[in-house]
């Protein structure tokens, strides 16, 4: 994915122009709406928006609903607010980021640098894994991880997600070193390096790149995942997904819309800050990979 | 056996060995688990998991409920409506962008900041903004219009079409990006070439580029598709499947059959067939690509 080179052999006259960019113009509008949507409505006193204000922007600026949404808002039956379960999902995001993208890359060089009969047999089992629709686990995943002692745990929901991103994080890897000279790897070899020592000195010094094409992947997936939260988690482990669907599907009471945007905005801030951050490293470091694995 | 020799055996292994505890976990969290899913599909489930082998019986009975019917019909409006807006969307867009455009960086940001975001996310903001209570209809009542009318949100015959709109808006930057990259990838000569002999841009884009983007095309209908298959939380979060069973789609028939109406037999029959279809399309182009590489 380079988009680096802005050069194109078209021309276009003035009048194509103008429409091109009004296009262009219009649709940005059209992604930012949601996002304008959101913020000018969690910062303005309820009776605003229900009186036909949802556009405009607030009138009495007022901090309350991204307090409440944080810290006393009813979640389930507890009135928590959605910090409680901010808290789960990085107890859940960060080990199974960790542990999947340590895991991916130990694969991605046995599978390219250490390659064995089957090799593609293995990958291609890594590949296809990354697509099943997730319905079919469902049901054996919920009787394992009682098996394991680990249901309605944030432990659980870390092990289900480093199982249905390694074939992801494999893949990055794999890709990423099929284009890493395996001269390099054969020349230390026979200056006595071992299995450890090669991967250490010689291909981890240089993975960056695609370390962090793995890692924005995984917590951008994990971070937003819906269907194994619901699935697996009890009322204590919960993450911000499956509690921000509760806060805002809770049938009782006045609905309080600005709370329920102030709480999505919280919901999205950290894959948000990720994307924004990190995001051009992210297709940079996809291309250094390769074009194609 | 001498320790020299040792080592190097255990050289020989080590590969093998650091790769075994991944194999493992996927031979059983994925195959072992789908192998799992489908024989629960023949068997009397219902609550818990259960042994007694029914034969077809499960599938016989989901091809009878119309709450099936219904998913399937709702995906088939769905995936066709989604995957054709967002490739039209995405390649026009990518066109246009691709016509040295000054704030190119800060528009590729804004078309593709959706994805980062999850669907539960993007569902709250559209099933407010689309609420005729307090969203657009409502807005624009208050600004004057007062013959507007838009509930589409809770129109049995409309609501799937909010399903598509909330998902092209999520996913369409993403298709986007593909072709952009598609595009800067084609070869300057040949339009310069194709320009002297006096092609018009019209005839360039139909002629010769569009058809260079053919890679492009595929990935994005089978990343499209198998995102249209799995579409699950979207739904959850705008409409819960309502108005009635207007947006239920596989998925959320799948998740209430097995999770809350005790039939597990029937939920894993319906799991299977997701499985089957995305595979149908998955297995074909994952071995076109592997073999192309060596």
């Amino acid at each position: 994915m380079s988009y680096a080179k802005q050069d194109t052999a078209i021309r276009t006259g003035r009048a194509v122009r103008i429409i091109i960019y009004l296009v262009l113009l219009l649709f940005a509008l059209f992604y930012l709406l949601p996002l304008y949507v959101m913020l000018v409505n969690s910062v303005k006193p309820l009776h605003e928006i229900t009186g036909g204000g949802m556009m405009n922007l607030p009138s009495g600026f007022t901090l309350e609903p991204w307090v409440k949404a944080w810290k006393s808002a009813q979640i389930g039956v507890e009135p928590t607010g959605l910090s409680p379960y901010f808290v789960n999902s990085i107890k859940m995001v960060v080990p199974a980021v960790v542990i999947s993208t340590i895991l991916g890359a130990l694969n991605g060089y046995v599978l390219t640098k250490w390659q064995f009969k089957y090799h593609k047999i293995v990958f291609g089992l890594m590949l296809f894994a990354c697509f099943i629709p997730f319905q079919i686990v469902l049901i054996p995943m919920a009787k394992m991880l009682g098996l394991l002692g680990i249901a309605g745990s944030t432990s659980g929901l870390a092990l289900v997600h480093i199982v249905y991103g390694l074939g992801f994080t494999t893949l990055y890897f794999r890709n990423y070193y099929a284009v890493f000279p395996t001269e390099l790897v054969r020349a230390a070899q026979i200056d006595g390096a071992g299995f450890f020592k090669i991967f250490w000195r010689i291909l981890l010094p240089s993975s960056g790149p695609i370390a962090v094409v793995s890692i924005i992947w995984q917590f951008t997936n994990i971070w937003n995942d819906f269907l194994f939260g619901a699935s697996f988690a009890d009322a204590n482990s919960q993450p911000m997904t499956v509690a921000l669907n509760n806060l805002v599907q809770a049938s009782h009471g006045v609905k309080e819309y600005n709370v329920h945007f102030a709480g999505a905005i919280l919901a999205a801030l950290p894959t948000l800050l990720v994307y924004v951050v990190a995001g051009r490293y992210f297709v940079r470091g996809l291309m250094a990979g390769s074009v194609k694995g | 056996m001498s320790n020299a020799d040792f080592k190097t055996r255990l050289q020989n292994w080590l590969p093998k060995l650091v790769l075994s505890p991944s194999l493992l976990l996927m031979l059983v969290f994925v195959y072992g688990f789908i192998a799992f899913s489908v024989y629960l599909s023949f068997t009397d489930s219902r609550l818990l998991p259960s042994f007694g082998l029914v034969g077809w019986e499960n599938y016989s009975k989901l091809w009878r409920l119309s709450h099936w019917k219904i998913s399937l019909t709702n995906m088939g409006i769905f995936a066709f409506l989604y995957i054709g807006i967002c490739t039209f969307i995405g390649l026009g867009l990518a066109i246009f962008l691709d016509q040295k455009i000054r704030a190119e960086g800060m528009l590729r940001t804004i078309y593709l900041y959706p994805m980062a975001l999850s669907f539960i996310v993007t569902g709250t903001a559209w099933k407010w903004f689309l609420d005729p209570g307090i969203g657009l209809e409502n807005v624009l009542q208050s600004w004057g219009w007062s013959s507007f009318e838009f509930d589409w949100i809770k129109d049995r015959n409309y609501a799937i079409y909010t399903v598509v709109l909330a998902a092209v808006w999520q996913t369409s930057g993403f298709v986007m990006a593909m072709f952009l990259a598609g595009l800067r990838g084609i070869d300057n000569e040949i339009l310069k070439a194709a320009q002297m002999d006096g092609a018009s841009n019209w005839n360039l884009y139909r002629r010769i580029i569009i058809p260079q983007l053919r890679p492009a095309f595929l990935s994005a209908f089978v990343i499209l598709s198998h995102l249209a298959i799995k579409t699950f939380d979207l739904v959850i979060a705008l409409t819960g499947g309502g108005p009635g069973r207007a947006t239920e789609l596989p998925a959320t028939f799948m998740y209430s059959y097995t999770f809350s109406r005790n039939q597990m037999g029937i939920g894993a029959a319906s799991a299977t067939i997701m499985l089957m279809t995305i595979a149908a399309i998955m297995v074909p182009y994952l071995y076109a690509e592997l073999r192309e590489k060596k």
